[in-house]
């Protein structure tokens, strides 16, 4: 696919190892993340049923996606008969051909975007200016990526890695080349920045004529969109232009009208800890007379029907894309999003990414290691997807290789480079339990040996027993201490307390 | 092969291990979740209400639907607004009280015509009091979505208790889907920089409702 890996993205360990070193990165990121993770506790410790409302929700996505393909057809006639037009798209580039072409048929060489994670994903922004057209981003976060030519680093905030001083700077610096410029003395205040990006975005809205967006929600049952934001762009893009394109992934689908009223609740807490979010839009097709009169859906796959064939990883695709994941996060905190080297960052982007995109580069193989397996991520998704436990199932994945599915069919993926160690020991530690005499040989050469044993590991293990002591081997294998004193029974000092070879700390005195 | 039974078809592959066991949808999960949040009385959802929509920078008035007029005029006044857009719907005795330049909802006005009315007054479609959120639904009173969305001056009229629920699941049961709904919780606002929360961006900076009791 394309669009989705960065490219020349290097592994997660030298990524990460790059930004912890960036101590203004660190001191962004825990700044933001500490203010979020408390208000999120606050918001959801106001509603007393938050369990039962996260069980629903996880039990409403396990059904739709049990039964997608129904849900997908039912969308498509809500959707024609409400009197918008239904797109099918495989893969990004699909998709990207699809909304260029739509964007060409009305004329227009610049569109206005609403904040979407799988636009992003599919890469749509250069696909578009590869055509001539122009996309501008219209959420704030996005507008700060955009000017600052950067990525994005956090999927609610794409720009949680920038300061405020940060944010004037590229502001002062980059608007006057893309629109309106900022204006003059510009400080670093938040209330000012806004403004700021007010009076640069407005003249956009005004005159567009084409909307792209993506949708937090689609209901099967009516054919209605429901768009979730804080500042107002959102509306500007959903309601001002002509035309509407909205880009959204497969397993974004609800059944009815009355699963919103989970969502509804679930996700603003989730996200940016509000009761609410200041405006959330839906719309059904076209009205005459009020918004877009031309509305297109493109229904993107993308890898979603691969993700959703493997039996334990497809709980990814219940993901409602809070972020509430990446605000716990302690290896999020401090490596920043740009290392995941994918516009999933953090937990669910370890286990969305690799699975959309297949283990196949360094990058995605190293994907399920980011992780110190906490499980602070599975405790506050709000959809209660087992992130910690998708993790080892693709650690052993990218170590054992097996079988896939991938661009629908299924293949065997051979083991992933740079894991021939750990597999080396695994057959020996296989080959050894399986035969108990070379076992009992073995352990017995290791305790007779063990005045040898190094304090550090040799080679490779060396970074491992750096922080780490390595364990004592005892003076006596404990099958051995077991057979010799019937389990204990035959061996007892004459003071009564127990003695034995097994304790190894005395042994080695 | 068409893209679109090219998904369909990667979609029942990758489902073909669960049993199709044809629960319908009214039994395939529980709803264990509350339809409301605590027991209060009608007169303290309002409350709830007006504290709601404060909590999150809303400008919040109370007054009796005989005071209607002069609410609305004093708001308008205040605020020093010259021009106010105006649903076709709307009750013409909520404006009767001010000489303030009416430009009424229509088609033909470009957004950039919108952008220079200095005010907007609606009703609302329905009421949240648990997250201090308003909706709107296009009905008459309401006009289309860009009317209370460009002027940067947004004053929403709330019958109370009559247009007031206690929960967004109740919230749901009263709207229509087949609308067009915006749902305002307070004035825009973004979270962006440094996750921090900062009112006013693209949406009306100022958000001011009346509650209004009494008819």
């Amino acid at each position: 696919m394309s669009g989705g890996t960065y490219l020349g993205m290097p592994a997660f360990p030298e990524a990460a190892h790059e930004a912890v070193r960036n101590q203004t990165l660190r001191g962004n990121l825990r700044h933001a993340t500490h203010t979020i993770r408390a208000k999120r506790a606050n918001a959801v410790a106001e509603v007393s049923d938050w369990a039962e409302l996260r069980e629903a929700g996880k039990q409403i996505k396990d059904h739709t996606l049990r039964n997608l393909d129904t849900y997908l057809v039912r969308l498509e006639e809500s959707v024609t008969a409400a009197g918008g037009t239904v797109h099918w798209a495989a893969d990004a580039d699909e998709a990207n051909r699809i909304v260029t072409r739509l964007v060409k048929e009305t004329g227009e060489s610049e569109v206005v975007k609403v904040k979407s994670m799988a636009t992003q994903e599919i890469g749509l922004n250069e696909a578009l200016e590869a055509e001539g057209i122009r996309a501008y981003e219209t959420d704030l976060a996005e507008l700060i990526v955009q000017l600052g030519e950067d990525r994005p680093s956090h999927i609610l905030v794409p720009a949680i890695h920038r300061n405020r001083g940060e944010i004037r700077d590229i502001f002062a610096r980059e608007m006057g080349a893309w629109g309106r410029p900022a204006p003059e003395g510009l400080t670093d205040t938040p209330a000012e920045l806004a403004e700021a990006a007010r009076l640069h975005l407005r003249e956009k809205f005004l005159r567009a004529k084409v909307g792209i967006s993506g949708a937090n929600f689609m209901v099967a049952e009516t054919g209605t969109l429901v768009v979730v934001e804080s500042e107002g762009n959102g509306r500007m893009c959903l309601t001002l232009p002509e035309t509407l394109i909205s880009v959204v992934g497969i397993e974004k689908i609800v059944p009815t009208w009355q699963d919103l009223e989970v969502f509804l609740q679930t996700l603003p807490r989730s996200s940016t800890a509000e009761r609410m979010n200041p405006y959330t839009s839906t719309w059904t097709g076209t009205t005459d007379d009020d918004g877009p009169q031309n509305f297109h859906l493109v229904l993107l796959d993308n890898g979603r029907t691969d993700t959703l064939a493997d039996e334990v990883g497809r709980q990814a695709l219940r993901c409602i894309r809070c972020s509430a994941c990446l605000n716990v996060c302690p290896v999020y905190e401090r490596a920043g999003g740009h290392a995941y080297g994918s516009v999933y960052p953090g937990p669910i982007g370890a286990i969305l990414s690799p699975q959309l995109r297949g283990t196949g580069s360094e990058i995605d193989a190293s994907l399920p290691y980011a992780s110190s397996l906490c499980g602070a991520c599975y405790d506050v998704c709000p959809v209660a997807i087992d992130i910690p436990e998708v993790l080892v199932h693709l650690r052993e994945r990218v170590v054992q290789g097996g079988p896939v599915t991938r661009e629908g069919a299924k293949v065997v993926v051979k083991p992933a480079k740079g894991h021939a160690a750990e597999r080396a020991a695994m057959r020996a530690a296989r080959w050894a339990f399986s035969r108990p005499g070379a076992l009992r040989a073995g352990q017995r050469l290791a305790s007779r040996t063990r005045r040898f044993h190094p304090r550090t590991l040799p080679g490779p293990g060396r970074a491992w027993s750096d922080s780490r002591a390595v364990p004592t081997v005892p003076a006596e294998p404990f099958r051995d201490w077991w057979q010799r004193t019937r389990g204990g029974n035959q061996d007892r000092t004459q003071d009564g307390t127990r003695g034995g070879a097994q304790d190894g700390k005395d042994a080695a005195k | 092969m068409s893209s679109r039974d090219l998904i369909l078809a990667r979609v029942r592959r990758a489902i073909a291990d669960v049993p199709r066991d044809g629960t319908p949808y009214e039994r395939a999960f529980e709803r264990g979740y509350l339809r409301e949040h605590g027991n209060r009385s009608v007169a303290q959802t309002v409350d709830l209400l007006a504290e709601n929509l404060a909590d999150y920078r809303a400008l919040v008035h109370h007054c009796t639907a005989g005071e209607l007029a002069a609410t609305i005029a004093r708001l308008l006044a205040d605020r020093g607004s010259a021009s106010v857009a105006v649903p076709a719907g709307l009750d013409p005795a909520w404006l009767a009280a001010t000489e303030v330049t009416r430009v009424p909802d229509s088609a033909a006005d470009t957004p950039a015509d919108l952008d220079r009315v200095d005010s907007v007054v609606t009703a609302c479609a329905v009421a949240i009091a648990e997250t201090g959120t308003l909706v709107l639904d296009g009905s008459p009173d309401q006009g289309r979505r860009r009317l209370t969305l460009v002027p940067d001056h947004h004053i929403c009229v709330v019958r109370v208790p009559a247009q007031v629920v206690s929960s967004v699941p109740q919230g749901l049961e009263r709207l229509d889907p087949a609308r067009p709904l915006t749902w305002i919780s307070g004035p825009s606002a973004t979270s962006d920089i440094e996750l921090d929360r900062v009112e006013g961006v693209h949406g009306p900076r100022t958000l001011e409702v009346v509650l209004v009791s009494g008819e």
